[in-house]
């Protein structure tokens, strides 16, 4: 008797051990892949691998916390690498008459702007966001290639300021990689603490709910996007600091990347599920798993698959997860 | 045992519950071949609960199901369809996008591996819809065709399936008197063809005028059934209603004031036609009526959660420009949902996130930052006054229970300060006890001076809640009837155009 007692007691352990797991699933595949990350190679604990690895991740970091908002809402944003190369081109050009404030502050707005006109249409005209985005892509993908003529543009004597913060470290950290954090400090406050986010998220959970009480849902459709396209603007600046050279072909599939990473931090395409935390840690595990396999010097098309894999199972895991929620 | 004395169909014992609740307690119903058997009761009585059973997409829980004599297992839709039951529901099941041949024979496309003979199909298509006297092109897309036409697909579909036994569900609902008749030519052809028919329908002229055999259901039980000729209307009538009133309506010595909302010449479509009412402060004004008569798409029309086509709103004498839900809520009126599930609340947010949507602005302050502290007094206040039972705040509105989660709902308009307030089937899905504590909240939004609107398909509720009931059918205002006039009668005759 006492043994089935016992037996018992293990077996609801074990499901409660489970259901945590399942529960905080991003963390876990977090840790785990650190894990097998430091015991595969000696180099991947190094202060260099590590911030090599932020920096790299930065750019596609900060579109995925921009395209986080934007898939809270049901919405999508196949725009943002398209985006992010033209900034990178714009910062560049208007560098080589402008100043850096200003060079900066334009390329946002023309993004923000941009982004603003994939809002419009998807809040205001009811259009689905991937077609809208989609169109967006190939657009800003032209203006890029319009406004370099195809051809990189090289910072020169009034860009060094800006190379320098691309290069630059604060407290030991790179910057760009501040910057990365600093927006994620920024989307996770307004997740949690503002009604921005909260509507952001219960418009994606159920829209008809929010404009039955009385709120004017499409602002907030239509803002994200906006915010979509400054994150771009920001990822593409931090390129073009990085590398020297506006160029028109940066950014290429980031769109997917971030879809990806947004989705392997628990996020759910319909909306109204999804943390800046686990998004996140999305992109680490996204950037790990590239970072690994480059160490060990694994060829780098194996690594498109073993990719795919993990996202495959990232997001089987998150199935698996909501269906013993409810 | 000659052929007139066996049935087609044999339900007998039939008794279903929906978690604790029963739909159908021990019901009887046969129906022989080439006969129109009409199934008549109130919203809820277990109309379709029954033929949801017959057809395969519930599953009773005791009785037994006899087709031509033999016992039967219908655990789902496709067994039903095989043992020839088929079931037309008042939403079709039709692919708009596909032509009315190939949704006829939708489940029997192709003959030799997975080619389809269109011409055929066409053909095939042709002769069966000719067989119940219509022309329609059997290559016409099924969503070019008028609603009545679309019905006529479905039958045929039935047919093609070789349905001999046709169950239809409110068939006459969308359809216009002319097209009626020609529905119930189709329906005289089918009964010589010795298919039996089940005619579900509200609609007491049309019965009597198509039935051979009339059973109605009352609470889920059977109260009577008898051949069409053995009955009248009116003790069809008798059968629908007639239930003791209980004393669980709490009483309300409220002071009615003056009119504060009035609604004039509201229409929208074909469901809102021309409505005009009003309602006074203090004042529970109750709208009755059978589903689909617009009651719903008149509160909708009224809250902008539909665009009106005309009409005026106006609220203590003053037009109101309403043209989304905003302004609605803005100028002070609160809806509460029919759905309470898919529009009133969202699930998968705490109670806390739930009950402060309408006026999140207003509490928080400038730049939009939520006061934690503040959110978390105003929602346990709440769920203090109305008595929600939950863990606390964080609760997911998902967890709750039906009553609780109505009561968030209503939470929701509690706190702002709306003078009109709607709501849709407040007490559907809830259990005797919240219902009592959502009367009492309902009167106490009265007592506040507010003007409330509830619309409710149940009659006892109706008349205990009510100051004053309005009887819609068919998008018009069929009847307004004052306190001291509310009866079952009264109300149920307009409801059905009987007066």
């Amino acid at each position: 008797m006492t043994d089935l007692v016992e037996k018992n007691k293990g077996t609801a352990l074990m499901v409660k051990a489970f259901n945590f797991v399942l529960r905080y699933n991003t963390i876990f595949i977090f840790v785990i892949l650190l894990g097998v990350s430091a015991s595969i190679s000696d180099a991947f604990f190094t202060g260099r691998n590590i911030f090599n690895l932020l920096r790299q991740v930065s750019p596609i970091g900060i579109i995925s916390l921009g395209m986080l908002l934007v898939i809270l809402t049901a919405g999508i944003d196949l725009s943002v690498g398209s985006m992010m190369a033209l900034a990178s081109v714009l910062v560049a050009h208007f560098l080589l008459t402008r100043s850096l404030a200003l060079s900066v502050l334009l390329t946002i707005v023309v993004c923000v702007l941009l982004g603003s006109v994939s809002g419009f249409f998807v809040a205001n005209r009811r259009m689905a966001p991937f077609v809208v985005t989609l169109a967006m892509m190939t657009i800003a993908k032209g203006l890029a290639y319009y406004v370099s003529n195809g051809r990189p543009i090289p910072l020169k004597e009034s860009g060094q300021a800006l190379k320098s913060f691309g290069s630059g470290v604060f407290l030991y950290i790179p910057q760009p990689v501040f910057l990365m954090f600093g927006v994620f400090v920024i989307i996770l406050l307004i997740l949690r603490c503002t009604v921005f986010g909260r509507m952001v998220v219960a418009i994606g959970s159920n829209e008809t709910a929010v404009r039955l009480s009385g709120v004017r849902a499409g602002i907030y459709k239509f803002l994200v996007y906006g915010i979509s396209g400054c994150m771009a603007a920001l990822a593409g600046i931090i390129s073009t600091s990085r590398t020297g050279v506006g160029s028109p072909i940066v950014g290429q599939g980031y769109e997917l990347d971030a879809i990806a990473a947004v989705v392997i931090g628990g996020a759910s395409l319909s909306g109204g599920r999804g943390t800046a935390l686990n998004t996140l840690l999305g992109v680490f595990i996204l950037g790990m798993i590239g970072n690994i396999m480059n160490l060990k010097n694994v060829p780098p098309y194996p690594q498109w698959i073993i990719k795919g894999l993990i996202i495959i199972f990232a997001v089987l895991l998150q199935g698996i997860q909501r269906r013993t929620e409810r | 045992m000659n052929a007139a004395e066996t049935f087609s169909v044999e339900m007998k014992g039939i008794t279903k519950s929906f978690g604790g609740v029963h739909a159908l307690k021990d019901v009887d119903f046969r129906v022989r071949a080439g006969q129109v058997h009409a199934l008549v009761g109130e919203n809820g009585a277990g109309k379709s609960t029954l033929m949801k059973i017959l057809s395969g997409a519930y599953y009773k829980d005791a009785g037994k199901i006899k087709i031509d004599g033999e016992v039967v297992n219908i655990p789902n839709p496709h067994a039903g369809r095989k043992l020839g039951i088929a079931i037309i529901y008042q939403e079709f099941a039709l692919a708009p996008d596909l032509t009315a041949a190939e949704n006829i024979y939708l489940d029997h496309l192709s003959d030799k591996g997975g080619f389809i003979n269109f011409r055929q199909l066409y053909r095939n298509a042709g002769e069966l819809i000719g067989s119940l006297g219509f022309t329609i092109n059997p290559r016409s897309k099924v969503e070019d065709l008028s609603v009545a036409y679309q019905q006529v697909v479905e039958i045929t579909k039935a047919l093609s399936e070789e349905a001999k036994i046709l169950i239809l569900d409110e068939p006459t609902a969308v359809l216009a008197p002319r097209e009626v008749e020609r529905l119930f030519s189709v329906l005289r052809k089918l009964k010589q063809q010795g298919v039996s028919i089940i005619y579900i329908s509200h609609r007491l002229d049309e019965v009597f005028q198509i039935a051979d055999r009339i059973t109605v259901l009352r609470d889920g039980v059977v109260t009577g059934s008898a051949p069409r000729g053995d009955v009248t209307m009116d003790d069809v009538i008798g059968m629908m209603i007639g239930r003791t009133l209980t004393t669980m309506f709490p009483r309300r010595e409220c002071e009615i004031g003056e009119e504060i909302f009035r609604i004039e010449g509201l229409r929208r479509g074909r469901e809102v036609r021309d409505v005009s009412f009003g309602v006074r402060a203090g004042e529970v004004v109750g709208i009755a009526g059978l589903v689909g008569s617009g009651r719903t798409e008149t509160v909708r029309a009224i809250f902008a959660a539909d665009k009106k086509d005309a009409g005026r709103i106006l609220l203590k004498g003053k037009p109101l420009k309403i043209n989304s839900p905003r302004d609605a809520v803005r100028s002070g009126i609160g809806l509460v949902p029919e759905d309470r599930k898919g529009q009133g609340t969202i699930l998968s947010m705490t109670i806390r996130e739930n009950v402060t949507m309408p006026r999140l602005w207003k509490i928080m302050g400038k730049i939009g930052i939520i006061r934690a502290g503040r959110e978390k007094a105003i929602t346990d206040g709440l769920i203090r006054k109305l008595a929600i039972k939950t863990r606390g705040t964080e609760s997911e509105v998902a967890d709750l229970s039906g009553g609780n989660q109505q009561k968030v709902v209503l939470a929701k308009w509690f706190g702002t300060d709306c003078e009109v307030i709607i709501l849709d089937e407040p007490t559907r899905g809830v259990d005797v006890g919240a219902k009592v504590e959502i009367y009492n909240l309902i009167n106490e939004l009265a007592a506040r001076g507010l003007g409330v609107i509830v619309i409710s398909s149940e009659m006892i509720e109706v008349i205990g809640i009510c100051d004053r009931v309005i009887v819609m059918r068919e998008g018009k205002v069929e009847a307004v009837l004052e306190k001291d006039e509310l009866t079952e009668e009264n109300i149920m005759r307009p409801a059905i155009g009987q007066n």
